[in-house]
């Protein structure tokens, strides 16, 4: 093949500007600290109930979301900060919401697995596996009704598969051709289950028997991630139906802070850690001269920055008043 | 008023509002060419084409599912599910999203959803098939539960579902589909929810159903009224969320003795609920215990004389009258 004949400086066959890259490092970065944070949070029993952190994901999110353009949808599961977060979501409103605040994003009613912020299309977290696929669905169907030049990205982990929702989302999607892109983050293991124990299928070869393209990729490498959602995002916009991506990936924390991980080893999890997509990044970028470390430090002093002003601002937000406990159980008449 | 049965009641008011209001989109299994499996929805696929009349395959949770998400996208969907019985496998879809979605959202996310079903049992068709579940859905705040006994009732309510904000479960016993009513003819004939309708005045005991269970409580007052010299009252709740107490209470306060009947088992049903608020609200009136009359605790047979003994009949309301008087 004549490959090498049209190959570029690296930046440029990448089809990511330097620019793209120290972003999408910074959004990594941020959702990384951010979820250190929380999780510190929590052992000081500042943040309750389920938390499902994010880290050695954060390719995927920020690979990913970063295609979308602001009138595009984004439904997501309950490990749902990364996307939040590189959605543009205000991170102090984030944290605010993980603290039950009057300020959080869902106004302390969601929590960690419930985030919503519909002025930016980001319709949720969903707490309840494959529970959110169909929306998704729906979600594309309307727009697609109106003819508007709208694509929904529909975010789940490996475990949604085996659930029958998987399956009506995607047959409804592929028969009404739907601008849905499913992405499926695949990180070997639902809870406590590895997914060879619990599919007995291919998740990409499962996506395909319902005639759609599906391709599988490294999660752990962002521009891979983000050229890969470039062509799905491109197919689903000129009418072509639903895509679906399953991306690679790993979580290096427990499955949430109640998990004491007696299912895989401290060997596997180092394992991973070595394919880090931060660290990939910078690598890539330290290489190629779009980043130095005086840029890199300045990033992490940025990133520390954001995240304590992120607690800040969720410490000193109010708790919902208890007069508000009835409020929007229903949209009042005339509303 | 024009005559009609409440199929057709229920046709007209699909139809008024696909007219009216171009979010509006139906979405269920055979409503498009089969024409409903109750024949509701006859006839709208030739007239609105087959994208505001879809037919889906079978996948409730799916279709549910999908309703939503187009809700939440500012369209006026509706998802006629068959039968109640198949709900159960929407169950997630209609709980966890439908009736969550806007309070989790702190009122950031509206759901303006019409999900249709056809409830009941007394056709034969076994215990998967027989199912009243109008109470199970009045369980969850978030829902509208809607469950018109007549024609007139069927469209006023059915064409209100659509203009409200939220999601409606929308109940229909299939005893019901052929009753003849007199509906009004003019063009936006809208019923309130939350609003009971008195059937019948009485002075001696108040009757309390919906939906089906109306009609055995108007057979039970006739009964009452040519043989007893007992006088009845009836009350339709029409909608069970929001519920109209206060029509209730009104009427236990003047006759001093309720009944209430349902087709649902009466263990942890929705009579317990009303039996429960009118013991609160009026216990100085009451001259005797709330009576519920419901079906028998057993899942419904499909013999003919058995399925009748399951099912509450205007003799069992007849019985309970008199054992309280
Ligand atoms: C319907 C349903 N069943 C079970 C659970 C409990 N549960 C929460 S997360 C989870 C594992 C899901 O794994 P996966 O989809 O791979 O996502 P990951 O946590 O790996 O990101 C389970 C079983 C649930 N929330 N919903
Ligand atoms: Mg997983």
């Amino acid at each position: 093949m004549s490959a090498s004949a049209t190959r570029q400086r690296p930046a440029a066959a990448n089809g990511v500007t330097p620019e793209q890259m120290e972003t999408f490092l910074h959004q990594m970065m941020l959702i990384r600290r951010f979820e250190e944070k929380a999780g510190e949070m929590y052992t000081k029993g500042k943040i309750h109930g389920f938390l499902h952190l994010y880290t050695g994901q954060e390719a995927c999110a920020v690979g990913s979301i970063n295609v979308l353009e602001e009138r595009d949808h984004i439904f997501t599961h309950y490990r749902d900060h990364g996307h939040a977060l590189a959605r543009g979501l205000d991170p102090n409103r984030v944290m605010a919401e993980l603290y039950g605040k009057a300020d959080g994003v869902s106004g302390g009613r969601g929590g960690s697995m419930h985030l919503y912020d519909v002025s930016k299309n980001f319709h949720g977290g969903y707490a309840i596996v494959a529970g959110h696929l169909p929306l998704a669905v729906g979600m594309a169907l309307a727009t697609e009704m109106r003819r508007e030049d709208a694509v929904t990205m529909c975010i789940f982990g490996d475990g949604s598969v085996a659930e029958g929702e998987f399956h009506e989302s995607l047959n409804l999607a592929a028969l009404w051709k739907t601008p849905v892109v499913f992405f499926c983050e695949n990180n070997l293991y639902g809870m406590g289950v590895p997914l060879k124990e619990s599919l007995s299928a291919n998740i990409a070869t499962l996506a395909k028997a319902y005639k759609m393209p599906a391709a599988t990729i490294n999660g752990m490498d962002v521009i891979e991630v983000y050229r890969e959602m470039k062509k799905a995002v491109a197919h689903a916009r000129k009418g072509g139906g639903p895509y679906f991506i399953e991306a690679m990936t790993y979580r290096y924390r427990a499955h949430s802070m109640s998990d004491p991980e007696l299912y895989r080893s401290k060997s596997e999890i180092a394992e991973y850690r070595k394919r880090d997509a931060i660290e990939r990044l910078k690598k890539a970028m330290l290489d190629s001269g779009a980043l130095d470390e005086t840029r890199y430090r300045e990033l992490e002093a940025q990133v520390e920055r954001e995240v304590d002003e992120a607690v800040e601002f969720a410490e000193r937000s109010p708790q919902p008043a208890l007069s508000t406990l009835y409020d929007k159980v229903y949209v009042e008449a005339g509303q | 008023m024009t005559e009609m049965r409440m199929r057709d009641a229920l046709r007209e008011a699909l139809r008024e509002e696909l007219i009216r209001d171009d979010r509006v989109f139906l979405l269920g299994e055979d409503i498009g060419a089969y024409g409903g499996s109750y024949s509701v929805t006859k006839g709208l696929l030739e007239e609105f084409g087959e994208a505001r009349v879809r037919d889906t395959p079978i996948a409730e949770s799916g279709i549910v599912g999908v309703g939503v998400g187009a809700a939440m996208a500012g369209m006026r969907p509706m998802v006629e599910l068959m039968t109640i019985n198949f709900s159960f496998l929407a169950f997630d879809q209609i709980v966890n999203n439908a009736a969550k979605l806007h309070y989790m959202s702190n009122g950031q996310i509206t759901i303006p959803i019409v999900i249709r079903m056809a409830s009941g049992g007394g056709s034969q068709l076994g215990a998967t098939h027989s199912h009243s579940l109008e109470g199970l859905y009045a369980h969850f705040p978030g829902l509208k539960v809607v469950c018109p006994s007549s024609p007139a009732d069927g469209k006023g309510l059915l064409k209100q579902a659509f203009r409200d904000d939220n999601p409606v479960i929308f109940i229909e016993h299939t005893a019901n589909y052929g009753l003849k009513g007199e509906v009004p003819e003019q063009e936006d004939f809208l019923i309130e929810f939350g609003k009971a309708s008195i059937l019948r005045e009485g002075r001696d005991v108040t009757l309390i159903g919906y939906s089906g269970s109306v009609h055995q409580a108007v057979r039970a007052a006739d009964l009452l009224a040519e043989q007893e010299e007992i006088d009845a009252e009836v009350i339709d709740l029409r909608t069970l969320r929001p519920l109209d107490m206060d029509t209730v209470i009104e009427s236990v306060k003047k006759t001093n003795r309720a009944v209430v009947v349902e087709d649902d088992w009466r263990f942890g049903g929705f009579a317990g609920e009303i039996a429960s608020q009118i013991m609160e609200k009026a216990f100085d009136w009451l001259d005797a215990p709330v009576a519920r009359v419901c079906s028998k605790d057993v899942p419904m047979p499909y013999n003919r004389n058995l399925e009748f003994a399951a099912l509450p009949s205007e003799e069992d309301v007849v019985e309970a009258v008199l054992a309280m008087l």
